[in-house]
């Protein structure tokens, strides 16, 4: 070809320069793992669920949801959301009320019909549940998804357990729960109500069980000598919140000391408060710090006129009064008592100094440790008797129904693979999400919607939920607070800020990946991504 | 719960107008597409293609790939770009490879203004009014060499966005001080010795000033840190005609010290801290500023350059307090002639 003046070469593209030879480091793009889904109990995919409800496709989040735990509108009100806690966008503005929306989906889920995808016909093995409450019935659930026969033994009339009858109705109304029960049942479970197990190895063999999960719960009070005089009214939290469940609530005059410093000694407290009390006072021995009641019940209690009296324990009960002894704390923090005694009225006291089991239905049972009133299980939940697993409020463990829950997806997990002869892989954890590794520049600032809340006056004379619910624009509001640590969620940063244009762009849902070819390395994709889904790693020699 | 709102509880009234990402960042999956930046587009022009030899990190090759692909966008894809000598025109075309995906020009270092005001002129001789022109330079073709080419053209009032990738030096030959060079900055020419180290207070050229005081139509400031302010005002500029001059602040490693991955990150600081206001002018006078979102005290800027090294000690605390309260004070002068903290108006 004739080529102009002084001109020897083609026109060339600088596209034959393949700058990724000048890289010491690549990018990569990585998942980390967001501490929402860390934190969470019952082991839910809370930023995967967020991801959906943000684009305003509720039904798939809540499929989404469910996937780890049946009761989103049940835990929507009484999770005491460890996730929010340590939600990365605290230390931005506030936490995502990432309980909120979760509510907001369990609720859509009820009013629009949602259910369960069809599980599969049973082909495994058949499993006994012992005790319908949250960890019989999450266990239950997951059981039959993964496609066994699951039976459940349920001594009481109604199934629930604790968030039946340790719950209050104004924490957690009941056609919410009956709801998302029925919703499992209609998953092809057995509930056989009023069947109480009183020899469980009698029971596993003329019954035909491979398997058995044993989730009695908790429901015996723990007593305490009080010194009491004859005339004295002593109740325990247990029996009065079950009570609230029967027609007739029991009497308790208008000052009431609760004794016991968790969120039953709460829960008595306001139900106190609702029946008629001015005044509720609970009763602890040690300091709010030590007291083991999370924070948002302590919260709600103090709003609602119920007042605590720390570092005091009660060493006598008569009739209108009670004598309590001033505790200090000693170096270990343990509380000693100090010799100096006070007065306070009180029409009666509700002991809520914790619950124990009834284990009677494993007597004779010499290969299951019950240590500390517990059942002593390893990691996979399985008892010393082979076959027999157990979970929720009978091992030791945080006494949550989120943890119940949580124990009850695991459960299933092991069973299955017992089941099977297979030992259950644990998914692999990613890398945390830390807040260091987020770019927060690029994050709106959003303050988060506080879901409504029941005047005072309402809630401390009324059974009403207290907590209200998001709606739609306030939940779709929140969901978009999530700030996707650790994962991508195509912001199309990395694309962007690429000096080089070695960023492909691969489509809605399909992420993107680097043209090492032109790469240099610089790592700007990885300092500007916001959500902290990129790193940098040495070239090899 | 319609009976405890109505009571007076709690009620939300936030609309949702929020993306996880405002915005801020340069796409969105939940943002419309028209809402987006052009450079979240997957058939974005990538006026300045792979392969390009700037440093890794360059804020110039990104810089100049953000105003050229708006202004593709702006204009249909009919442009035209001329060049000036300097970093710019050297990465791109290696003889006889090129990166430019649009019809592109270069002369000389000074004369890009003059260049671009024949080819406007051709064009309009043409009858072609519907192709653009864009001339584009580095600060040292802009504010020191090509300053006469450039005041003509404004002068004439031509038909040629004029944009300048301000990387405060002469870097392509060796970091030497320009006439935007900011002071305290050490280069090859001011080195960071004597008792006032790097280069002198009081010297220089704020060229935005500069070309308001002529008159023309558009003038503005933007930094590479946010596009969307970026690719508004070159939409904005192709929607005058006449003369029209875009001054966008392009961090340099090379010249500047700096880890390239920081490139964006100094940009925002700079804005951030005030030292480099980004606002808009309309017939020399200022319609609009970029406030100030989370001011940082310039320290936070400087420390993150090798340039200003001599201004720290070596665990990183400001050791020339004199000198970086001077640096604060042009800051601070910024912040109240442009009125940086004031909430804006939409």
């Amino acid at each position: 070809m004739e080529k102009p003046f002084a001109i020897t070469l083609d026109v060339g593209s600088s596209l034959a320069n393949k700058t990724g030879s000048w890289r010491v480091e690549r990018p990569v793009y990585i998942d980390r793992l967001p501490p929402c889904n860390d934190a969470c109990p019952a082991g839910e995919n809370v930023q995967g669920w967020l991801y959906y409800a943000e684009a305003g496709e509720y039904e798939q989040a809540w499929r989404q949801l469910v996937q780890d735990n049946p009761f989103p509108a049940v835990m929507g009100r009484v999770c005491y959301h460890p996730c929010e806690t340590v939600c990365n966008r605290a230390q931005l503005d506030e936490a995502v009320g990432i309980n909120a929306v979760e509510r907001f989906l369990g609720d859509q889920a009820i009013e629009h019909g949602w259910s369960f995808e069809a599980a599969p016909p049973s082909s495994g093995g058949r499993v006994l549940v012992v005790g319908a409450g949250p960890a019989g019935l999450s266990t239950a659930y997951h059981l039959r998804r993964l496609g066994h026969a699951v039976v459940i033994y349920e001594a009481g009339a109604t199934p629930g357990g604790m968030m039946r009858f340790g719950i209050p109705k104004y924490r957690l109304p009941r056609d919410v729960l009956d709801a998302e029960v029925e919703r499992i049942c209609a998953l092809g479970v057995e509930l056989h109500l009023n069947r109480k197990v009183t020899d469980l190895p009698v029971t596993m063999r003329d019954d035909g069980f491979d398997a058995v999960f044993l989730a009695v719960g908790a429901q015996l009070a723990k007593r305490a000598y009080l010194p009491a005089g004859d005339s004295a009214h002593i109740l325990d939290a247990v029996s009065l919140l079950h009570s609230m469940e029967g027609a007739s609530p029991p009497r308790l005059g208008r000052r009431v000391v609760v004794y016991g410093g968790g969120d039953t000694a709460m829960d008595a407290a306001r139900t106190a408060r609702r029946l008629g009390a001015t005044d509720a006072v609970v009763v602890y021995r040690r300091t709010r710090e030590r007291m083991p009641a999370h924070d948002v019940e302590v919260e709600e209690a103090t709003d609602e006129g119920v007042f605590m009296k720390w570092l005091s324990t009660i060493t006598e009960v008569d009739e209108g009064q009670i004598l309590l002894e001033q505790m200090v704390l000693d170096d270990k923090g343990f509380p000693q008592p100090t010799g100096r005694f006070e007065k306070l009225d009180a029409d009666c006291v509700v002991l809520a100094l914790g619950e124990e089991s009834d284990l009677s239905l494993l007597t004779g049972m010499d290969d299951v440790e019950i240590a500390d009133g517990v059942v002593q299980v390893g990691p996979d939940l399985m008892t010393g008797h082979p076959g027999l697993f157990a979970g929720g409020d009978v091992v030791p463990a945080e006494r949550t129904a989120t943890n119940a829950i949580g124990n009850g997806k695991r459960a299933a997990r092991t069973i299955d693979g017992w089941l099977r002869g297979e030992t259950p892989r644990e998914p692999a954890r990613h890398e945390l999400a830390s807040f260091e590794h987020l770019n927060t520049w690029y994050y709106a600032d959003a303050p988060k919607t506080e879901r409504p809340r029941l005047e005072l006056v309402r809630r401390t004379s009324t059974f009403d939920e207290v907590v209200g619910g998001l709606d739609e624009t306030n939940a779709l509001f929140e969901a978009r607070r999530c700030l996707s640590c650790g994962n991508c969620f195509e912001c199309d940063n990395c694309f962007g800020v690429c000096p080089d244009n070695a960023v492909v762009k691969l489509g809605p849902g399909k992420r993107y990946e680097f043209d090492y070819d032109y790469c240099k390395g610089c790592g700007i994709c990885m300092v500007e991504c916001p959500c902290g889904a990129i790193v940098m790693e040495p070239e090899r020699a | 719960m319609s009976k405890a709102e109505t009571d007076g509880a709690i009620t939300t009234t936030q609309p949702v107008k929020f993306y996880q990402v405002g915005s801020f960042a340069v796409g969105n999956r939940l943002v419309d597409p028209s809402l987006r930046t052009v450079q979240a587009d997957a058939a974005r022009t990538n006026a300045i293609t792979s392969g390009h030899r700037a440093c890794q990190g360059c804020g110039e090759a990104l810089g100049a790939r953000y105003v050229l692909d708006a202004a593709m966008r702006a204009t249909g894809g009919k442009l035209v770009a001329v060049n000036a000598t300097g970093c710019l025109e050297v990465f791109t075309t290696p003889y006889p490879e090129t990166s430019w995906q649009l019809p592109w020009l270069h002369s000389l270092f000074g004369n890009a203004a003059s260049v671009a005001t024949g080819v406007a002129a051709a064009l309009e001789v043409q009858g072609r009014n519907d192709v653009r022109v864009i001339a584009q330079a580095g600060d040292g073709g802009t504010v020191d060499i090509g300053f006469g080419c450039l005041s003509g053209m404004f002068e004439r009032n031509d038909d040629v966005l004029f944009v300048c990738y301000d990387n405060e030096a002469y870097m392509n030959t060796g970091v030497q001080r320009s006439g935007a060079t900011p002071p305290a900055a050490r280069t090859a020419t001011t080195e960071a010795v004597g008792r006032e180290p790097g280069n002198p207070f009081d010297q220089g050229k704020n060229l935005p000033r500069l070309a308001m005081a002529h008159g023309i139509r558009y003038v503005a400031t933007a930094t590479v840190a946010d596009l969307h302010d970026l690719e508004a005002k070159v939409e904005r500029a192709m929607d005058f005609r006449g003369a029209r001059y875009l001054h966008l602040l392009v961090p340099c490693p090379l010249g500047w010290s700096s880890a390239p991955a920081d490139t964006i990150r100094i940009a925002r600081l700079a804005k951030e801290s005030g030292l480099f206001p980004v606002f808009e002018a309309v017939d020399g006078e200022v319609t609009a500023a970029s406030g100030i979102r989370r001011l940082v005290p310039v320290e936070e800027y400087l420390r993150l350059q090798g340039r200003f090294r001599h201004l720290f000690d070596s665990s990183g605390a400001v050791a020339r307090t004199d000198i970086v309260a001077r640096l604060q004070k042009l800051a601070d002068a910024n912040v109240e002639r442009f009125g940086l903290l004031q909430p804006e108006v939409t």
